[in-house]
């Protein structure tokens, strides 16, 4: 599918829909409720930004939209399907095939170069070697690392390997991207810079971004904010609507 | 493919930790395989030694194994020249057999009259030549030889002793025995006069041996009891003593040619043999060979039952010793093959520790916990391939150096020094069952930790600092 035909059938229907989710963590006889009974919808190719203090439950709630943590009470639908009702492997696949991950500290695998890394999750899809031959440097130009191909991991820089990492998650074409803090261990300007590339890739793969932050700057790059503390959204924003519940 | 390719370079990732458990589960290779070669060889030594004394099969009286002792003659094989035209002439046995010959087995006494000692011996009449062409036999290779027989070409008369029977009978320093010396108390006779026979024989020789020691054949006597069960007396002509190795059989051990043998036994009727042995050119053609013997003795079977037994059925200790090293090399085995397990164990549990993130990571972009096994239990399997096939390059390497360093070293039951061998080269199954042996430990102690990585909290494992 080419990106202008891909532009023209954006699902209208939201990537994921989070019903009266609640999570609580038990630290021996305590118990920390972290989600408390949310409601978030996250619209298709849109960059969704969670904002909120550490602590409020952002990671919790991105894991719980990543299908990596499951909720204790509520429902989760992502990419219109129930994951609550998946088996471990049937979710393992279903990451896999839906939801690209960036994480704070990039998590690239040590031994592969930037290159095998993108091609990773082509290789657990089993995609021929010679689409991934297609799609690999394709990501590579884009995220401007087409000449960092061979280098390893330790080799490149904090903002180059986030770079990678945005090309890894979106290998496979998923429906929604999740990113931790993806700039957190970046300075300003190469956050701002991995911001910005995100956000193109939004508008040029189509992607759902769903990205989590405590700092009020990323609020410019977003179409959507929801705000968190305590583990209840505070309110949410979409860009050019002032309302806010 | 990709997991393979992952789980070597996560190996090559931690160089010094992946090399350190190469070379423990390498030693323990080297450890294995060097012992194994040594045992191996043991059993090549004495395989080689029975089958040079006794051939791999020897037809005998269906009871003389087990009651022959008592009174070898009794259990004589009638027309044993017949059953040897037989197998010489006999289209398949021709091929494979490389001396068949007959032996008779007699006990006795042998006296040495003159010094008024004698003693209960234990004996065998062979034909020399057929005897010293078995002691060539080598399918082995093997770098000891056995010293060739006194008894080819000796007189007619001619007998080879025990180390020990010559010392009981006073002939140490005319054989020149070394490490033979003199009672304090010379025997003296202190039994009934001898008969007129034997006294006479005595007095003929006496003064021969007693004239210039060492340089004069020493005469003894022996007696044995005739087929007819009547004591008969020869004189003997001792050429050499021969240290058999162990005191016990050393102390009876006495042989002579057959045919002075037989005549002692047999006198004029027709002569026996207690055993034919049965020589091969190689040690996997007893089961055809034996099989064609059993029907090639249907024939001669009808006066007289026949066996046919193999040198590990005429020597049980073979067979026992055998089974110890076997039992000795399992039980070292499993020592190493337990040490190699809690190396890998360990290093494989520090990997897994260390790697929690990326499993994490891992586990989030898609791969299922059966992905995260299989690449943990590749890597232990990598590390136990390596570790096999180094142990097995140094052993070779190390056997090779042990073999030509001329290292000399004495058996229990031999009598010459032999050269320090581990046969390892060519011993394709010690080396290829050691190394998937080694492979599979490593792989299985690989597995706790690569479950342990699989069963992780994706969430968890992510937090992990």
């Amino acid at each position: 599918m080419t990106e202008n035909s891909a532009k023209q059938t954006v699902n209208p229907l939201p990537v994921a829909v989070l019903t009266q989710v609640e999570k609580t963590y038990h630290l021996d006889s305590i118990s920390v409720p972290v989600i408390r009974g949310v409601d978030v919808i996250v619209r298709p190719a849109c960059f969704t930004v969670l904002l909120g203090p550490s602590g409020s439950g952002k990671t919790t709630l991105l894991n719980m939209i990543g299908c990596i943590d499951k909720p204790d009470k509520g429902e989760i639908i992502v990419a219109g399907c129930k994951v609550g009702d998946l088996t471990d492997d049937a979710l393992s696949d279903f990451r896999a095939k839906n939801i690209g991950f960036i994480f704070q500290n990039f998590n690239l695998l040590p031994v592969l170069s930037a290159y095998e890394n993108i091609e990773y999750p082509l290789l657990l899809a089993g995609v021929s070697a010679q689409k991934r031959g297609e799609r690999v440097p394709k990501l590579l130009d884009a995220v401007g690392l087409g000449d960092k191909a061979k280098n390893l991991p330790g080799q490149l820089s904090g903002g180059q390997r986030q770079r990678v990492a945005i090309a890894r998650a979106l290998a496979r074409k998923p429906k929604l991207v999740i990113a931790d803090e993806p700039t957190a261990n970046l300075d300003s300007q190469t956050g701002a810079a991995i911001l910005a590339l995100m956000r193109r890739m939004v508008e040029r793969y189509h992607v759902s971004f769903i990205f989590s932050s405590h700092d009020p700057e990323v609020l410019k790059a977003a179409d959507d904010t929801i705000f968190l503390k305590d583990g209840l959204i505070q309110g949410t924003r979409r860009k050019g609507v002032e309302a806010a519940s | 493919m990709m997991t393979f390719n992952l789980a070597l370079r996560n190996l090559l990732r931690n160089r010094r930790r992946s090399l350190a458990t190469l070379l423990a589960m390498a030693i323990g290779s080297v450890a294995i395989l060097l012992f194994g070669g040594f045992k191996i060889n043991i059993g090549y030594e004495m395989h080689t030694t029975h089958v040079r004394k006794d051939g791999h099969l020897q037809i005998q009286h269906r009871d003389f194994y087990l009651y022959g002792s008592g009174n070898p003659t009794a259990y004589g094989i009638t027309d044993y020249k017949k059953i040897l035209e037989a197998i010489q002439k006999d289209e398949v046995l021709r091929d494979i057999v490389v001396v068949a010959t007959p032996a008779l087995q007699f006990g006795g006494i042998a006296g040495n009259y003159a010094a008024s000692v004698s003693r209960t011996v234990i004996g065998n009449g062979f034909v020399a030549e057929d005897a010293n062409h078995m002691r060539r036999w080598n399918d082995f290779g093997l770098r000891s030889s056995a010293p060739l027989s006194a008894m080819e070409g000796a007189p007619a008369d001619a007998a080879v002793v025990g180390t020990g029977v010559a010392r009981v009978l006073h002939l140490c320093e005319a054989l020149k025995i070394e490490r033979c010396p003199k009672p304090e108390k010379q025997a003296t006779a202190s039994g009934p006069s001898l008969p007129d026979d034997i006294a006479q024989l005595s007095l003929q020789e006496a003064p021969a041996a007693a004239a210039m020691p060492g340089t004069v054949v020493p005469k003894i006597e022996v007696l044995v009891v005739n087929a007819r069960g009547a004591p008969n007396v020869t004189s003997l002509s001792v050429v050499r003593a021969e240290d058999q190795g162990i005191k016990e059989l050393d102390e009876v051990s006495m042989i002579m040619h057959l045919a002075k043998l037989q005549q002692l036994v047999y006198g004029a009727a027709p002569p026996k043999a207690t055993s034919i042995m049965i020589q091969l050119r190689h040690s996997d053609q007893i089961q055809v060979a034996r099989a064609r013997l059993v029907t090639l003795l249907a024939g001669f079977t009808a006066t007289q039952p026949l066996a046919v037994l193999d040198f590990r059925e005429l020597n049980p200790f073979f067979v026992q010793t055998m089974l110890m090293f076997d039992t000795i090399f399992g039980f070292v085995f499993l020592l190493i093959g337990g040490i190699v397990l809690f190396t890998v164990s360990n290093t494989m549990n520090t990997t897994v520790v260390e790697r929690t993130v990326e499993i994490g990571t891992l586990r989030a972009i898609g791969l299922r916990r059966s992905g995260i096994l299989k690449l943990f239990v590749v890597e232990g399997a990598l590390l136990g391939l390596a570790g096999a096939l180094l142990g097995a390059v140094l052993a070779l390497v190390l056997s090779a150096v042990l073999n030509q360093s001329g290292i000399l070293w004495l058996p229990p039951a031999s009598v010459a020094p032999m050269p320090f061998t581990v046969a390892v080269w060519g011993e394709t199954g010690m080396i290829l069952g050691t190394t998937i042996g080694l492979i599979l430990i490593a792989t299985i102690s690989a597995w706790w930790p690569a479950y342990r990585a699989a069963r992780l909290d994706v969430v968890e494992a992510l937090r992990h600092v």
